[in-house]
């Protein structure tokens, strides 16, 4: 399965909570069920996605890291 | 022929650069000059306490000139743009100075009419403000009080919380608290940035009632339905909205191109030298750099970005001292306590239990502020 990315964001060097808040002006631009990927380099951003994920009900679908880059993919919630 | 340094700002920074570049050039070496659009060094962490009446404005104002040593000149005017080539700086009046040394200090700026509908929304972040929200606090009789965060950087980032914190204490000197609700809006899931300090203050906003919303970053005002509204998606009811505005770099920076889309400047964050143009440094909020817009992180880059010009200006190599990072603020919890903030690049914060003497430790600085920091005589 293919998975198609709307949007992508470059987070890196943002520190704590530049991260989040870009992310949630972005997310308030997608469609419901389109994903955006974020790419971050501030540690406090893997709590900080995975709780705006379960407090604004956008499923957070992917967190990883690779080097010191963390990825994270959110999936817009359906209305 | 001396050295022109030209120091755009005479705020925390740019004060004390000019006095220790002053000082410390042997005789002739440098000439300083601050370009400052008001001649007026205004003491911005009073700003708060004006809010809930606690501070006379006109104790928070002295002129620059009394602040500058003799032999720096100070120059009344709005530099209106920089070119970093021929090496001048454009002024309002007309008049146009050469630099062989430029500092940036000019600050940042607030501007509420980013935000949609929030034009005559309260803050305490330009003495103005602070005047009018105490003049809508001493009318307030009760209903909900909501204090929100509508643009990542702004100065002083506790300072929501301290607020929060002194309009408690007001409201319950003036024995209205019980008619009124205090909603204090984070743009994370905590009080503060900080998750240590968000950890000590959380059960305090608890116990005096304060209620906490996470994740609500204001997006836009309904002055008319009196509703402010989150990217969340979240819509809150207020009477009585105290926002802490979008903050920008000044206008002489956008227009010379020298700093990013809001205006920061792009400085290495240890050396404080432009990343791009040569002779160029900045220090505190107009930096790009992520740390805490504050006094104290200009205070602290100060005595670097003299000594890298004074390097500079002897023909010298760069000095060894560079910016550590470090970060010092005080919390105010209210009923007379507060409790620090320090950190820097390589420590995580920390803060202890709020006490007596941290609310007493920051009362003494604000008072002895004049006679100890712009001349550089806090290290």
């Amino acid at each position: 399965m293919s998975i198609t990315i709307a949007k992508s964001l470059d987070l890196k060097g943002l520190s704590c909570p530049l991260p989040i808040i870009k992310t949630a002006k972005a997310m308030k631009e997608l469609a419901p069920g389109e994903l955006l990927e974020a790419f971050a380099t501030d540690p406090g951003s893997v709590p900080d996605f995975k709780a705006w994920a379960q407090s604004t009900g956008n499923p957070l679908v992917e967190s990883s890291q690779e080097g010191a880059v963390f990825h994270f993919v959110l999936k817009k919630k359906e209305i | 022929m001396a050295a022109e340094v030209v120091i755009l700002g005479g705020g925390v920074g740019g004060t004390i650069v000019a006095n220790l570049v002053a000082k410390k050039s042997s005789s002739g070496k440098a000439h300083v000059t601050v370009v400052d659009a008001t001649g007026t060094h205004v003491y911005q962490p009073g700003f708060l306490y004006v809010a809930v009446g606690k501070e006379q404005p006109s104790s928070l104002q002295r002129d620059e000139t009394s602040l500058l040593r003799n032999d720096v000149t100070l120059v009344v005017d709005r530099a209106v743009r920089v070119d970093p080539v021929a090496r001048t700086v454009q002024l309002e009046s007309g008049r146009t100075l050469r630099y062989d040394q430029l500092l940036l200090a000019t600050g940042s700026r607030t501007v509420m009419d980013e935000v949609p509908g929030a034009k005559d929304v309260h803050d305490f972040y330009t003495m103005e403000g602070a005047i009018r929200l105490f003049e809508a606090l001493k009318g307030f009789e009760g209903g909900i009080i909501v204090i929100g965060v509508a643009g990542i950087p702004y100065k002083c980032p506790p300072a929501p919380v301290e607020f929060a914190f002194l309009l408690d204490d007001y409201l319950r000197a003036r024995g209205i608290r019980e008619k009124a609700q205090i909603k204090l809006l984070s743009p994370l899931n905590r009080a503060f940035t900080i998750e240590a300090t968000s950890k000590l203050v959380q059960p305090i906003l608890a116990e005096r009632g304060i209620e906490l919303t996470g994740f609500f970053n204001v997006e836009s005002v309904d002055p008319v339905a009196k509703t402010v509204s989150s990217l969340e998606g979240e819509t809150m009811d207020y009477d009585l909205l105290v926002l802490v505005p979008p903050h920008r770099g000044q206008k002489v920076i956008e227009l010379s191109v020298l700093g990013d889309e809001r205006g920061w400047v792009p400085v290495d964050k240890n050396t404080l030298k432009h990343t791009t143009f040569e002779h160029i440094w900045a220090v505190g909020d107009t930096t790009n750099i992520p740390i805490s817009k504050s006094g104290s992180v200009a205070h602290y880059e100060a005595s670097v970005a003299a000594d890298a010009i004074l390097a500079e200006v002897k023909g010298e190599a760069p000095p060894k001292h560079t910016y550590d990072g470090k970060v010092m603020c005080f919390l105010e919890t209210g009923q007379g306590e507060a409790t620090t903030i320090q950190f820097d690049y390589d420590h995580p914060p920390v803060s202890p239990t709020p006490a007596r003497r941290w609310h007493w430790a920051k009362a003494l600085f604000n008072k002895t502020y004049w006679h100890t920091v712009p001349q550089g005589r806090l290290p």
